[in-house]
């Protein structure tokens, strides 16, 4: 099953939607209650980053057997130093942002710590692909 | 432990979300950052915060948090009380700051 989903960048209302669709279906499929809170934390953190970081995205997420494959695709800035945007409390969002609660530069570590895969791939300028994956045993 | 015990001890506000009174109460989590409280928030806790806009009841939603409790009189934005109908996820308020709430909210569920 693949699932897809736009993401605007700056539309924090709507920040979650498409985790919360893909929480119901995993949820409807049967997978294991800790899998799938693992999945809607990594993916609400790399929804969340599109919406503050980028300028739009394609979320794309293949339910297969064995796991769930999650890529998110986006035309944006990009990430310069990616080594140094997984580190706990990095953070370039912007006042705005933080004052909302977001920005405490701890997406991409939730991101790794609740993922079995996590891939970052980035151009500076063009935009960032994350690609994830959870198994579901 | 529901959240109707909370609101009945300590006089909170019920904003909105009067439908899930009757969810079942497992601890508490303070944090007024949002990823923190993603990564770290349990299921059936209480969130006691600051953060009165939408994003708070998404998190709410998506980590099957019992209610939210806003702090020092704070009053949730429209959309976050409609959110908070939707989901059946009450929104509760205090007069008192973080700390003076927590500590309380602390004894209260641990059974001192
Ligand atoms: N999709 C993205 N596009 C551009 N930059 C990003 C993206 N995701 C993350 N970043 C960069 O990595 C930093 C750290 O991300 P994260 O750990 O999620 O923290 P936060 O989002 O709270 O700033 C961000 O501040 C930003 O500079
Ligand atoms: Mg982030």
């Amino acid at each position: 099953m693949t699932l897809q989903f736009n993401v605007e960048g700056g539309d924090f209302a709507r920040a979650g939607y498409a985790s919360s669709q893909i929480k119901k279906i995993l949820k409807e499929i049967g997978v294991d209650p800790d899998v799938i809170k693992h999945v809607v934390v990594a993916l609400y953190e790399a929804e969340v980053n599109i919406v503050a970081h980028a300028y739009h995205g394609v979320i794309t997420a293949d339910i297969e057997k064995e796991g769930i494959r999650i890529v998110l695709d986006d035309a944006g800035p990009g990430i310069p130093d990616i080594p140094r945007a997984m580190e706990r409390g990095y953070s370039t969002a912007s006042p705005e942002v933080r004052e909302m609660g977001f920005g405490a530069g701890m997406g991409l570590p939730n991101m790794k710590d609740n993922t079995d895969s996590l891939d970052i791939e980035s151009v500076v300028g063009k935009g960032t692909k994350v690609t994830m994956y959870n198994k579901f045993e | 432990m529901t959240v109707k015990d909370i609101v009945e001890k300590f006089g909170l506000k019920v904003y909105s979300g009067a439908s899930g009174l009757g969810r079942e109460v497992k601890g508490g989590y303070c944090s007024d950052l949002l990823s923190d409280v993603m990564g770290f928030a349990h299921e059936g806790s209480v969130l006691v915060t600051l953060q009165a806009h939408k994003n708070v009841m998404a998190i709410a939603s998506l980590k099957d948090l019992a209610a939210i409790v806003l702090v020092k009189g704070i009053k949730p934005e429209e959309e976050t009380a409609d959110a908070s109908e939707a989901e059946g996820i009450p929104v509760l308020g205090t007069s008192e700051q973080c700390f003076e709430f927590s500590g309380k909210l602390y004894d209260y569920i641990e059974g001192k």
